[in-house]
């Protein structure tokens, strides 16, 4: 009542961002950089950061260009770092906006929107005796987490990597190997070309017999999936995929209203708010030319096109279309 | 409404070509749009809660006049950026593309009794896209007066300097009021559909909010200083009333300014679109500050054309607006503020009489403006 249509905490935020109570952020304190393309950054969570279990990554909402983007990414920070922070380690992709932003751009200083760390690609709370992980590129991220986190007896990791420079925290892991507390096998595609699944059985000859932890891009875990399958260990096989959708923009496409469950074809052409009400969908309008905002609705997945603009807008959580002017650009899901 | 069609000399190419220049200065701004112009926004946000805070901290100790005359300085500012250069700015969408949940067209609101949602479906909805169409755009005259020649008198209008004096004193009320579409609505038969019950009761919870904060809860924190409290919380709320209905009189009132027939806008096409907006909105000039306190509703030409475009931009976009109306010969209504609020005060008074006679034979009023 006090500061009515406000909250007191829209004050707050002004003055103490971290507080507990408030929406869950963090402070990037520091960013370190661990290869040409890869970089920790190191981020303070608010008081209300519930913490997380090695191997889990946090969704994390980032401005960049002043446009909050949400991107996910594996904690990298054992869980029981003293100084309560937590680091991620990025890589930067191609035309990758919020990796190449925290890779090259990011400032200590800057607040960042923080969900709180969920995935269930972490260890059993009863310790296998024998580990496997096989990793490549970025893929490494999470098992790092579960490397610094709990020391175990028998540990044999594969990674793969471009070359020698490219491989994220080789030497923390070559400091591990001289302690003997892991097996590193390094393969370096440059040279060695892509990993042939079969060759586990020279590289690793045991490896059915260990609990393993695949993380990478979907054509090594694709072949690892067949693999363990194949040899009926599948049980044995822990994956974790990174960007499990690609968003491909064409012209129209089918679109589904998830809230009243309907799909419907659509061209490139048509505005939403039109195939919508069409298919009997109870939509909001307003002015029906893109000026008042009445018709903002959350796009689930998939992609449109403005209708005016050309531009195209792809899914991520909190994207909100104006239907009046956003037609079909491949299969989208409308939440109406 | 004019004798001569202001657009007259106007091909409809012509017409269509603007249109296309219009959309390629949007096209601009928006692929522009970036760190800085967030930046900005939340610079003002922080800025508009500061002030208010602290005008409401010195308003705890009003019993001292000087306390007194900057707490309610100071509040009547942050209530006015409050409404102009953030609410009715954000609630247009302009910061919607940052994708901050806090600061989004869906969820603000404001300092104000009408309620955001209410208010952005008669003003984002009805008033920007039928923009001084007489008898669809009910922002001319707000239904309580008559604004052109072309509308009938009624004895009933000889009292609208009073009317708008008052509406412009207790402003917020009046749009809330208007929002709710309450003339309309006051018929027994209509004041029942569930539809306008609920809405109603939106606006009165919101009021209730507003009330007691102001008037009963920050005057009792305030202790001894309870009276002056009261006083000056008043004072704000009539300062930025007063404030932004000059500022809204001014954007389509003042003299030089279109009206249009409904049947005008029958078939329009984008080019028309953008051209009725052009000649039905009229500008403020002054300094940066005074851009600030109408919350860039001094370029309300530009806010007209691009609703959307952040309000930070309209400045720039301006300068190139102003050349299209001079390639295209049409006059871009613009003035100080006194001369403009006294323009559209002016109207206000020569309309609350009865036309003068019509010579015979003079020529009939330019109806079809645009759709020529």
């Amino acid at each position: 009542m006090v500061t009515t249509p406000l909250l007191p905490s829209d004050y707050l935020d002004l003055v103490s961002p971290l507080r507990a109570g408030a929406d869950l952020c963090g402070r990037i304190e520091a960013v370190h950089p661990e290869t040409g393309d890869a970089a920790t950054v190191v981020i303070r969570p608010g008081r209300g950061w519930r913490g997380h279990t090695a191997g889990q990554y946090v969704r994390i909402g980032v401005d960049v260009d002043g446009v909050r983007l949400w991107r996910a990414y594996s904690l990298t920070s054992p869980t029981h770092r003293r100084d309560g922070r937590v680091t991620i380690t990025v890589k930067a992709i191609p035309d990758g906006k919020v990796s190449n932003h925290l890779v090259r751009r990011v400032k200590p200083g800057t607040l960042v929107q923080l969900d709180h760390p969920t995935g269930d690609f972490v260890l059993p709370q009863a310790r296998p005796a024998k580990v496997f992980y096989l990793t490549a590129g970025s893929g490494i991220t999470p098992v790092m987490g579960m490397l610094r986190d709990s020391e175990l007896d028998d540990v044999v990791m594969v990674h793969c990597a471009p070359r020698p420079q490219d491989v994220i925290f080789r030497n923390e892991l070559h400091d591990l190997v001289a302690e003997k507390k892991l097996r590193l096998i390094e393969v370096h595609t440059d040279t060695d070309g892509m990993l042939d699944i079969a060759r586990l059985d020279e590289l690793v000859p045991d490896w059915a017999e260990r609990e393993t932890w695949a993380c990478g891009p979907a054509g090594l875990l694709d072949a690892a999936e067949g693999h363990w399958t194949g040899h009926g260990v599948q049980e044995r096989l822990h994956t974790e995929r990174f960007r499990p959708g690609i968003v491909v923009a064409g012209d129209g496409g089918e679109v589904t209203f998830s809230a009243s469950g309907k799909t419907v074809a659509a061209d490139g052409a048509t505005p939403l708010l039109d195939i919508g009400e069409e298919a009997g969908v109870l939509m909001p309008s307003g002015c029906r030319m893109g000026i008042c905002f009445g018709c903002v609705t959350p796009l689930k997945a998939g992609a449109v096109r403005d209708l005016r603009t050309g531009g195209i807008t792809e899914a991520e959580p909190g994207v909100l279309i104006q239907t009046c002017v956003s037609a079909a650009a491949g299969p989208c899901d409308i939440e109406r | 409404m004019t004798a001569i069609d202001p657009t007259a000399h106007l091909t409809s190419e012509q017409i269509e070509e603007l249109g296309r220049e219009l959309d390629a200065i949007r096209d601009e701004v928006i692929a522009g749009r970036g760190e800085k112009d967030a930046a900005y926004i939340r610079k003002v946000i922080a800025a508009q809660r500061k002030l208010e805070l602290v005008s409401r901290g010195v308003l705890l100790f009003s019993i001292f006049p000087p306390a007194w005359l900057l707490g309610t300085a100071g509040l009547s500012v942050a209530k006015i950026m409050d409404n102009m250069e953030i609410g009715h700015n954000i609630l247009h969408g302009q910061w919607d593309w940052m994708r901050d949940p806090k600061i989004h067209s869906t969820t603000w609101e404001w300092d104000h009794v009408s309620p955001s949602e209410q208010w952005k479906h008669s003003h984002n909805e009805l008033h920007h896209t039928y923009t001084n169409v007489i008898g669809k755009d009910n922002d001319l005259g707000y239904g309580i007066m008559r604004v052109d020649e072309d509308q009938k008198w009624h004895p009933f209008h000889l009292g609208q300097p009073l009317w708008n004096f008052l509406n412009a004193c207790f402003f917020e009320y009046g749009i809330a009021a208007y929002d709710l579409e309450l003339g309309k609505n006051l018929h027994k038969r209509r004041r029942k559909t569930p539809e306008f019950r609920a809405r109603a009761k939106a606006v009165g919870r919101k009021i209730r909010k507003q009330v007691l904060k102001d008037y009963v809860i920050h005057p009792l924190l305030s202790g001894p200083s309870f009276l002056p409290t009261l006083a000056a919380t008043f004072t704000a709320n009539l300062v930025r009333n007063l404030w932004t209905h000059s500022v809204i009189m001014c954007g389509h009132f003042p003299e030089g300014v279109q009206v249009f027939e409904r049947r005008s806008i029958e078939g329009e096409t984008r080019g028309q679109w953008y051209l009725r907006q052009m000649m039905g909105s009229a500008n403020i000039s002054g300094s940066k500050a005074m851009h600030f306190m109408t919350g860039n509703l001094s370029h309300q030409i530009e806010h007209h054309l691009f609703p959307d475009l952040p309000s930070n931009r309209y400045a720039e976009v301006a300068v190139k607006v102003r050349a299209l109306f001079e390639k295209y010969e049409l006059e871009y209504v613009t003035g100080p503020l006194p001369k403009q609020v006294f323009s559209a005060w002016h109207k206000v008074f020569r309309l609350a009489l009865p036309n003068k006679e019509t010579k015979a034979g003079a020529p009939d009023h330019g109806k079809e403006l645009v759709a020529a």
